[in-house]
């Protein structure tokens, strides 16, 4: 049986190191890939509490937002497509359309 | 069986942090794909078989080819402009993250933390069902109204992606 | 059975069915409407008026629904129809269907024909709910709307400049006099805690001090908001501006009905009113004083219209004077009278001005008197009523005023004489505007006179009609010195007036004394006028040389409007000006509500900074929140 906290403490790492690609990364692709993998590190905290707990609606939950990252990862790349279009670039610092 | 959990844990952070580290973003797709492999395996220490097949399925699969697919419609070869530099706000982006890293992990190495009453659904339940069609049993009763709602998101989606990444013709 | 709600009811529907659908259905469907809504009131009028002389105690009340309830404090819509409402309620719509019918002729070439209907109709509403309302607050009700009805009437032709600005300066010199009329109803709630007429009545005497202060301020109040309504000092000036509206308006609300709503307050809270002899005496002065101001001013007047509107504020003033000695039933007696001649004057003088194609001046007219046969003679009959030639309606009013003036306990020779002069003055100033307009030479220009014509039957019918009752109406109160006939109208109002504490009752000899000389007096004049205007106006222009700074005075109203002009509406323009709006208004409003703003944009453009659309710094920020927040938990 695997401890729930080492399940814990893995998601917090992956999930960190998720953040810290989102706010270090220059690449939007890459900065969405670490939000993916943020989210990789929630459904494995759920898996492990739906463990613990001995209840399926971690697990549930979990098809959920594969289902919700599914279309997100559909919308995101089809917005940097089109903005890659526009601006020929993919660095983020430079998509600074919304500002005063 | 624990010591597949380390080892896998090990590797999937090592491939996070390639994703992280690498300066062409192919590689770093291609390390993402690897940390959800690993996942996939920890779900099944887990008991969780359905979990970890749609996460190789969906996630390395499909999610990651269409990462990679779009990475290879826009490749750049201007790489340098995507380095990975440090300044002042990247450090504090840092250092918040190390705070908040520390923050999450005491509150989940407390030893008080209480997880209520366990629920119906013990290992030797799922094992005796199947957790296939334990699972596929709970989405068509107790959560057929969410289930709906989701095709109709991916739907939703599906027509949203095509009319932002359409071409305009003028 | 009474069901006194139809009165107002039918000219209410009137007025909505005009006004909403007149436009649309035509002038036949107007011309129906509104005379026949006034008509049937009027009927139902006359069937209540039988039924209040036979009910007990004189007195119908009928309430409809609880208008408001807060607390101790309630006000009922009820009506009530009792001696006084009653003969108002035929006045009002008998008066008012004369004219509506006249209106039909006089009006038949306007163009904003349903509009005018349906204002006139809505003038027949509010003004029976203003007799009707057996509480101030229902009074006020009708008050207001009357006040607007003139108002809107007034401005009628409101493309003439002249007609825009009387109307508002009526409806302002109104709001002065609305003011006395608030401030005392409130007052009257504090002290009562009802606003019931009937109890009001009742009680005054028990609740109040003769003489008290708190009495006094009441009813100088509300006296103040029947100078403005009844046009008397020092809110008079709106009157004659109000002739700009079409005659037979004048006729209907500024001589005959709503300025008289002012003595119908009076009259109606004559128990309170007695309990302060200060305001009765002040009533008495200003009734005088206008009557004499006025009087003075309609002698040299040429606009045929002023004429009879100084005189109906001369007129007012005689009823107020009345009042103010205590004789009640003779003040409404002549309200009576006077609604029938000054509403036939008006009407005759709207059939001269129909006929000579809207010229009022009197300098242009003459000689109309075989060409307007009837007019000339009905406006003749009433001229006599209002000089007082024995027997027409004028002579028992009138010379029951004079009379009260001189015997009455709060009366005095002052008032007669005054009173006395004034009635000279009305009987030389009418028949100078027969003289000047039926007799002596035409001086109408050619092409008018082509067209001379007599009005058509709709009009004249109307006038002979009010020739009539302005011949006969006065027998209704014959004196009782003359006594051969009951004075009706004391026994119609026995009981109803608060009694002025009488003294010894003047001698029969004294009394039939001064009417020989108030006789003699008005049959004077006449030959007064006579002599100066019945041929040619040479003698006249020499007097009028000979007296210039006289006949400059009373030419130009003895420069009454100047006055206010130079002491309340230039300086009230300049504090306006100079304190409220550049003061107050631009440096402390207007920064007030702009400093919000201000705020609000300086805080904006520090914050919009933070905007910059560096993602990555939104990501920061929000993660740093994250860790906030996470550590407020945590700890």
């Amino acid at each position: 049986m695997i401890p729930i906290s080492h399940v814990l403490v893995l998601s917090a790492l992956l999930f960190s190191i998720g953040v810290l690609g989102v706010m270090l990364r220059r690449n939007v692709i890459v900065v969405f890939m670490s939000i993916e993998l943020m989210l990789n590190a929630v459904n494995l905290s759920f898996v492990g509490f739906a463990r613990t707990m001995d209840d399926m609606t971690g697990v549930i939950f979990i098809f959920f937002i594969i289902v919700v990252a599914a279309a997100e990862a559909v919308v995101g790349l089809s917005i940097i497509l089109s903005i890659y279009r526009t601006r020929k670039t993919l660095n983020i610092d430079e998509f600074n359309l919304l500002k005063w | 069986m624990i010591v597949f959990f380390y080892l896998f844990a090990l590797i999937s952070l090592i491939l996070a942090l390639g994703v992280l580290v690498f300066k062409n973003p192919i590689h770093s797709a291609l390390s993402l794909v690897g940390t959800f492999f690993c996942l996939a395996a920890i779900y099944v220490m887990l008991n969780a078989e359905f979990v970890a097949v749609i996460q190789v399925l969906v996630y390395a699969g499909a999610i990651m080819v269409l990462f990679l697919f779009v990475l290879m419609l826009l490749s750049t070869k201007d790489n340098d402009q995507y380095a990975l530099k440090l300044n002042v706000s990247r450090g504090l982006a840092v250092a918040i993250t190390g705070v908040l890293m520390i923050q999450v992990l005491t509150a989940f190495m407390d030893p008080t933390l209480r997880f209520g009453e366990p629920g119906a659904y013990p290992v030797e339940r799922i094992q005796e069902i199947g957790s296939i069609a334990l699972i596929g049993q709970l989405l068509f009763t107790e959560f057929v109204l969410p289930f709906e709602v989701i095709s109709i998101l991916l739907l939703v989606a599906v027509i949203g992606a095509v009319i932002i990444a359409k071409r305009r013709v003028p | 059975m009474s069901q006194i709600w139809l009165v107002p009811a039918f000219p209410l529907l009137g007025f909505l069915l005009n006004g909403f659908f007149g436009k649309f259905f035509g002038k036949r469907f107007v011309t129906i409407i509104a005379p026949a809504a006034v008509g049937f009131a009027f009927l139902q009028s006359l069937v209540l008026f039988f039924e209040m002389r036979a009910a007990d105690g004189h007195r119908l009340v009928e309430t409809l629904y609880t208008w408001m309830a807060t607390g101790s404090f309630q006000v009922d819509v009820a009506f009530q129809v009792d001696q006084l409402s009653g003969l108002y309620l035929l006045i009002i719509t008998g008066v008012g269907f004369l004219i509506h019918v006249y209106s039909i002729g006089y009006m038949g070439a306007e163009a904003g024909y349903y509009r005018y209907f349906a204002f006139l109709n809505l003038f027949i509403f509010f003004m029976l709910v203003l007799v009707l309302g057996d509480s101030f607050l229902l009074m006020f009700v009708g008050w207001e709307g009357v006040g607007l009805c003139s108002y809107l009437l007034i401005g009628y032709y409101f493309e003439k400049h002249s007609a825009a600005e009387a109307c508002k300066k009526a409806f302002l010199f109104n709001r002065v006099g609305d003011f006395g009329v608030l401030s005392a109803v409130m007052l009257i709630f504090v002290t009562f805690g009802t606003l019931n007429f009937n109890i009001v009545n009742a009680e005054a005497a028990t609740q109040l001090e003769s003489g008290g202060i708190l009495v006094t301020v009441i009813t100088l109040f509300l006296f103040l908001g029947a100078t403005g309504k009844s046009a008397q000092i020092p809110l008079y000036v709106w009157l004659p501006d109000a002739m700009e509206g079409p005659t037979p308006v004048s006729a209907l609300i500024h001589a005959a009905t709503m300025v008289t709503a002012g003595l119908y307050m009076v009259a109606r809270l004559s128990h309170l009113f007695v309990l302060a002899p200060f305001t009765m005496n002040m009533i008495a002065v200003i009734g005088a004083a206008t009557a004499l101001l006025a009087a003075s001013i309609a002698l040299t007047q040429t606009d045929i219209k002023r004429v009879l509107a100084y005189s109906t504020v001369s007129q007012l003033g005689y009823m107020f004077l009345a009042l103010g000695v205590g004789a009640f039933t003779a003040g409404i007696f002549h309200v009576m009278t006077h609604a029938f001649f000054k509403a036939l004057l008006f009407l005759g003088s709207g059939s001269v001005i129909h006929a000579m194609h809207h010229e009022q001046d009197m300098l242009r007219m003459g000689a109309l008197r075989k060409k307007l046969p009837v007019t000339y003679l009905t406006m003749l009959m009433g001229t006599l009523a209002i000089a007082g030639i024995p027997f027409f309606s004028g002579f028992f009013s009138k010379d029951e005023i004079l009379w009260k003036a001189f015997s009455s306990p709060l009366g005095g020779g002052g008032f007669w004489l005054i009173a006395f002069v004034t009635a000279g003055m009305t009987s030389f100033y009418m028949f100078r505007l027969i003289y000047l307009t039926f007799h002596g030479e035409s001086r109408v220009d050619s092409h008018t006179a082509e067209h001379l014509h007599e009005s058509p039957a709709v009009m004249t019918v109307p006038l002979v009609i009010l020739a009539v009752l302005s011949v006969f109406g006065g027998f209704f109160g014959v004196p009782h010195v003359l006594n051969f006939l009951p004075n009706g109208m004391e026994l119609y109002f026995k009981g109803f007036f608060a009694q002025v504490p009488e003294t010894t009752p003047g001698s029969a000899a004294a009394e039939i004394g001064l009417m020989v000389a108030s006789v003699l007096l008005a049959v004077i004049a006449w030959s007064l006028a006579h002599r100066y205007y019945s041929t040619s106006l040479d003698a006249v222009t020499a007097l009028r040389n000979r007296l210039q700074t006289t006949y400059r005075l009373s030419l130009n109203k003895w420069y009454v409007d100047e006055l206010y002009n130079a002491v309340i509406v230039q300086p009230g323009k300049l504090f306006s000006t100079f304190v409220l709006w550049k003061l107050i208004d631009q440096n402390i409003i207007d920064r007030l509500v702009l400093l919000p703003g201000n705020v609000a944009r300086g805080v904006g453009s520090g914050l919009r900074l933070a905007q910059n659309g560096v993602l990555q710094s939104y990501a920061l920020i929000f993660s740093l929140g994250a860790m906030l927040i996470l550590g407020f938990v945590l700890l």
